[in-house]
């Protein structure tokens, strides 16, 4: 088990091997299909986006609301493959470092990933109460108005993740 | 005739919304704890032990099994000998949803259109709600809140009538697995055959009820298709989340129905591990 205490270093992304079982901690934000449709159509207008996303971690998820006195609702990943057609765009025009969600990437983020040198982790799907307790602390960022699908904060503690696709390409899918 | 009325419906449909979003069935927990004692791959091991204590924490907590606490879909048996007064049954469960997810803070998931504005309701109405007239003096109301991960995943095949039982399991299997992590394996599968093209889709998502998971068919053939569409499945190793392993399904359930001569409808219905339903009775 590899512990990275965010954000990543190039060397740490390039360190990481698909199959590697790690744990995070530090700040990652949430996007989901809404978020990354607006994030593409500001990058396409020229305009600057509301969330910096240089050596950051998108987290594909869309957390339920958080009952009063706690943190965050429950908080696993949704299907990555849904944000395939936006992520080449992400990643070549963000600097964006990583990417965690489920389920396997199209050929074309793949080599989008290579050429930057970026990393997809895996979290458990359908595990959403396990993982909102390594979550320490959430705030939105932008994009209010798309509920949970709005752009947030989270920082985590120990966040555990399987390397799925590596940046050289190296996939558990495959 | 039994009287019942809308607010007993509505209240009884609140806190069915809770107990189905944060409580697993223990049938389908008992399937994860045989699975991970029978996976020997480590990380998938790993994955169906963080299953199982995430359904633990869930219940104790009273947090969502998964954040996705999905469409809420109802299967409601109404007996004949039922009256319902004070308003209209379907009235009473949308308003049951609507107060169950936003009291027990459930994502609300469903937006009002699909195609222009796809706004969120913001209370997750409205439901999808199925009626079934039956004998007696119960009304019988089953929750199965559906996530959009693995209703995704779910297909649809008219296949050619003298495919026979090949065709059945090439098609079946051929949708779980080229589905991948995306559904969130380990799966039930439920796969409605024959009827119609939209009667195949209701057995699909009826034969993800059957209790216990994991139980057969009553008939045998169809007892025995499951097995082998469950086996074949699993010899692919695509594994929990997709990423390696014995155990892509859990359990194979299939309903079937006479057909049209020229037809032979296939639907599979994908549920995750996270298989939440819950059921009242009145």
């Amino acid at each position: 088990m590899m512990h990275f205490n965010l954000p990543f270093s190039k060397a740490d992304l390039c360190s990481l091997r698909a199959g590697d079982e790690v744990l995070i901690s530090g700040t990652v934000y949430t996007a989901r299909d809404q978020a990354h449709k607006r994030l593409c159509a500001a990058i396409d207008a020229g305009e600057p986006l509301k969330v910096d996303l240089r050596g950051a971690v998108l987290y594909y998820t869309g957390p339920s609301p958080a009952r009063p006195g706690r943190i965050c609702g429950s908080a696993g990943p949704t299907t990555s493959s849904r944000m395939d057609k936006f992520t080449p765009k992400l990643l070549r025009a963000t600097g964006l470092f990583a990417m965690i969600g489920k389920g396997s990437r199209n050929d074309e983020v793949i080599q989008a990933m290579r050429e930057t040198g970026s990393v997809y982790f895996a979290a458990a799907g359908g595990a959403g109460a396990y993982l909102a307790k390594c979550i320490t602390g959430v705030k939105i960022i932008c994009y209010e108005d798309l509920g949970t699908e709005a752009i947030r904060e989270l920082t985590v503690k120990d966040f555990p993740l399987i390397t799925a696709i590596d940046s050289y390409g190296g996939s558990l899918y495959s | 005739m039994k009287e019942i009325s809308c607010s007993v419906i509505k209240e009884g449909v609140k806190a069915l919304c809770a107990k189905a979003a944060f409580t697993l069935p223990g049938d389908v927990l008992l399937l994860l704890e045989r699975a991970e004692k029978k996976e020997t791959l480590s990380r998938a091991k790993n994955l169906l032990h963080v299953c199982i204590k995430n359904a633990e924490i869930a219940h104790s907590e009273k947090m969502p099994v998964c954040q996705d606490t999905g469409s809420a879909v109802f299967f409601v048996e109404a007996g004949n000998m039922v009256k319902i007064t004070g308003g209209l049954l379907t009235d009473a469960i949308q308003e049951g949803t609507r107060e169950g997810y936003t009291s027990h803070y459930l994502r609300s998931s469903v937006i009002n259109d699909p195609v222009f504005t796809r706004q969120n309701t913001k209370d997750n109405t409205p439901a999808v709600i199925h009626f079934f007239p039956v004998e007696g003096d119960t009304l019988k109301i089953i929750l199965a809140p559906k996530g959009g991960g693995s209703e995704n995943m779910s297909q649809i095949a008219m296949l050619s009538p003298t495919g026979g039982r090949e065709a059945v399991e090439d098609f079946v299997i051929h949708t779980v697995i080229s589905a991948g992590g995306n559904p969130c394996p380990p799966l039930i599968v439920g796969v409605g055959i024959g009827g119609t093209f939209e009667y195949a889709a209701l057995l699909a998502k009826k034969a993800l009820l059957r209790t216990p998971a994991g139980s057969p068919s009553p008939e045998s053939r169809y007892a025995g298709l499951e097995r082998t569409i469950l086996d074949r499945i699993n010899e692919r190793g695509s594994g929990p989340q997709g990423l390696g392993g014995r155990t892509t399904a859990l359990a194979v359930h299939i309903e079937y129905y006479p057909c049209h001569i020229a037809s032979l409808p296939v639907a599979v219905n994908m549920n995750c591990h996270a298989a939440r339903h819950a059921e009242l009775i009145l």
